[in-house]
């Protein structure tokens, strides 16, 4: 059994969001992290370590400096036992399919039967690269799971889906899941393990050394014309006491909204 | 262009409102790009009816699809396009557009936008506009591949009146092959819609303090107008309401036409997954809350106060 688990650092939840004049790019004011949802699937890969007493592989496309401290600073502190970063020119403008197609070439060359991801980055809200990386690799996905239990190669996990409804399906490793709040509780990485991890090995492979060229991940889908939120109309508050605001809310839901 | 194909989800045979929504729209994109609207129905469910929305064609795939799994929509999907060859494919931001709709892209070797909140005609293309960041940044994506794929999340377009007559149904045979098996399904007994589609939604925070008031003020007030329960993601770690509840950056994201938020401050990332809201109330005692300035209406007072009254004058009205 080797467990993979694929990590993005990206701003955090707070971080402030500006676009260029033109739109033709944008800034990020905040700090970096691992993502919220991509923490759930780290913390599923240790515990799945744990069980079975193999072998963890974190894996991240592109990445600089920062994105290299976050990984030895969360995932590798955390236990995983190598991080491996595909780094190439050619992945700057790269879409959702060409970062699924590194992801599913790094993989197997790993070799992994199971790959934990998050649900979604909060940086691009995608929600693509997972199934891709599954269909890449022609295995069973199973989307935003609350429970997981594996024996064997057979596993049963819990997916929670639209409406609150929750599935309980069953498969056959390799598979890929991605993680819902809920899944588990992420713990913290303690300081001596922190320092360890500085020692621990980080591949940064370029495409070619995964078989890939420039040409593979030529992005199909492209984002153009960043800018703000749309304006929402001025909203005003009321006037006068609870009876008076409460009438004056009603009214206004019907007759200059009209949404009651 | 040989025109635009829908994805039509259904539940045990009736339509979403997704299907009705999207076929709105794909026949608005259609008319200004000079080409015609199709959809593609998984299993059994009356699909000549989607004609009265502007479908000609409706790809019919055979089988049993009453059980989801993401690969065998895949087969199924792929199986549909093969034979219609759309240029442009639009689905539901749902639970299965946000899983096997992926997996579709990466069979088809295709571009695809997640969740877009607009879709326009440009250069005989269909472009999308769409959130990242949470909403806090909008950016368009054009996709060079075909099909160009857009899912598009609940209540970005409004329901199209039916008219026109019956679609013509193509059977399409597809080996779709389940990679996993459902076990069990576990469906809350509610009758309110999903907080993803609702229309209405009436929201608690930290200050309803107690999982007891929050059933008795907030729970009481949102079923007087048929809405639907949501929740700070501080009202949801102190137990208060459940994790499938939770409006936000980490929770749901939610477009509904009105959004009442009682004793909700309005942090970033609570507004990241309301923002988009037709209509927000705001009630919150302190007149310098963020939430305040995203408030199409804002009352400053407690909301013990308020909630009894606006269900008795919700319901005065309603009646
Ligand atoms: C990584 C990360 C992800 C997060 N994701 C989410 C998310 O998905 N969703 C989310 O909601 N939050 C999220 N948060 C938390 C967010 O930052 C806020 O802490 C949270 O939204 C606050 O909830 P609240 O408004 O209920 O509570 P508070 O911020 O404590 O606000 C309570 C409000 O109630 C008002 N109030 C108190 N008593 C009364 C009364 N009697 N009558 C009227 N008003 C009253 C107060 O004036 C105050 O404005 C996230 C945070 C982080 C760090």
């Amino acid at each position: 059994m080797k467990v993979g688990l694929c990590a993005k650092v990206t701003a955090d939840t707070d971080a402030r969001l500006k676009a260029s004049a033109d739109g033709s790019s944008f800034e990020v004011n905040g700090k970096v992290v691992v993502g919220p949802y991509d923490a759930f699937a780290v913390e599923e890969a240790i515990k799945t370590k744990e069980k079975f007493k193999c072998e963890v592989v974190s894996f991240t496309v592109g990445g600089g400096d920062d994105v290299v401290a976050q990984l030895r600073g969360t995932v590798l502190a955390l236990g995983a036992d190598k991080a491996v970063v595909v780094s190439d020119p050619a992945l700057a403008g790269t879409d959702s399919l060409g970062v699924a197609r590194t992801l599913a070439a790094a993989i197997k060359k790993e070799g992994c039967d199971v790959v934990f991801c998050g649900k979604q980055a909060i940086d691009d809200d995608n929600v693509q690269v997972p199934a891709m990386v599954a269909e890449l690799l022609g295995w069973a996905q199973v989307s935003r799971i609350v429970e997981l239990e594996i024996e064997g190669t057979d596993f049963k996990a819990t997916r929670s889906m639209d409406g609150g409804v929750r599935e309980v399906v069953a498969g056959s490793l390799p598979a890929v899941f991605t993680a819902e709040r809920g899944l588990n509780t992420p713990r913290y990485p303690k300081l001596p393990a922190v320092i360890a991890a500085k020692k621990k090995p980080l591949e940064t492979p370029d495409l070619a050394a995964l078989g890939l060229s420039g040409g593979d991940v030529a992005a199909k889908a492209v984002t153009t014309a960043y800018g703000a939120p749309p304006e929402r109309p001025k909203g005003r508050k009321l006037e006068g006491d609870v009876d008076t605001m409460v009438s004056e809310l009603v009214r206004l839901l019907r007759e200059e909204v009209k949404v009651l | 262009m040989s025109g635009i194909l829908i994805v039509a989800e259904h539940e045990g045979g009736s339509f979403k409102k997704s299907a009705t929504e999207l076929l709105g729209k794909a026949t608005q994109l259609a008319a200004a790009l000079g080409t015609s609207v199709s959809a593609v129905v998984l299993g059994d469910a009356p699909a000549a009816d989607l004609g009265k929305y502007g479908a000609t064609t409706v790809y019919q795939v055979g089988g049993d699809f009453s059980s989801y799994d993401p690969a065998a929509m895949t087969d199924a999907l792929a199986a549909a396009i093969a034979q219609a060859q759309p240029d442009v494919v639009l689905a539901p931001a749902s639970y299965a557009g946000k899983d096997a709709i992926p997996r579709l892209a990466a069979r088809l070797d295709t571009g695809m936008a997640t969740e877009c909140t607009d879709l326009r005609a440009e250069g005989g293309a269909v472009v999308g506009r769409r959130p990242l960041f949470a909403g806090k940044l909008y950016g368009d994506v054009k996709i060079s591949g075909k099909p160009a794929i857009f899912t598009v999340r609940a209540n970005s377009f409004s329901q199209p009146a039916a008219g026109g007559g019956a679609a013509s149904v193509v059977a399409v045979a597809a080996e779709a092959k389940a990679l996993t098996k459902v076990l069990e399904r576990k469906a809350p007994s509610s009758t309110v819609a999903d907080l993803t589609e609702a229309d209405r939604i009436v929201s608690g925070g930290r200050s309803l303090k107690t999982a007891g008031d929050f059933d008795a003020v907030i729970r009481p007030l949102a079923a007087s107008i048929g809405a639907t329960v949501g929740a700070s993601r501080a009202a949801v770690d102190a137990g208060m309401a459940h994790h499938n509840e939770q409006v936000g950056q980490t929770g749901k994201t939610v477009n509904p036409t009105l959004y009442i938020a009682m004793g909700i401050s309005g942090a970033i990332q609570h507004l990241a997954g309301m923002r988009t809201s037709k209509v927000i109330v705001a009630v919150n005692k302190d007149p310098e809350a963020p939430i305040f300035e995203h408030a199409t209406y804002g009352l400053v007072a407690d909301l013990f106060e308020v909630a009894p009254k606006l269900q008795a004058a919700f319901e005065k009205a309603l009646s």
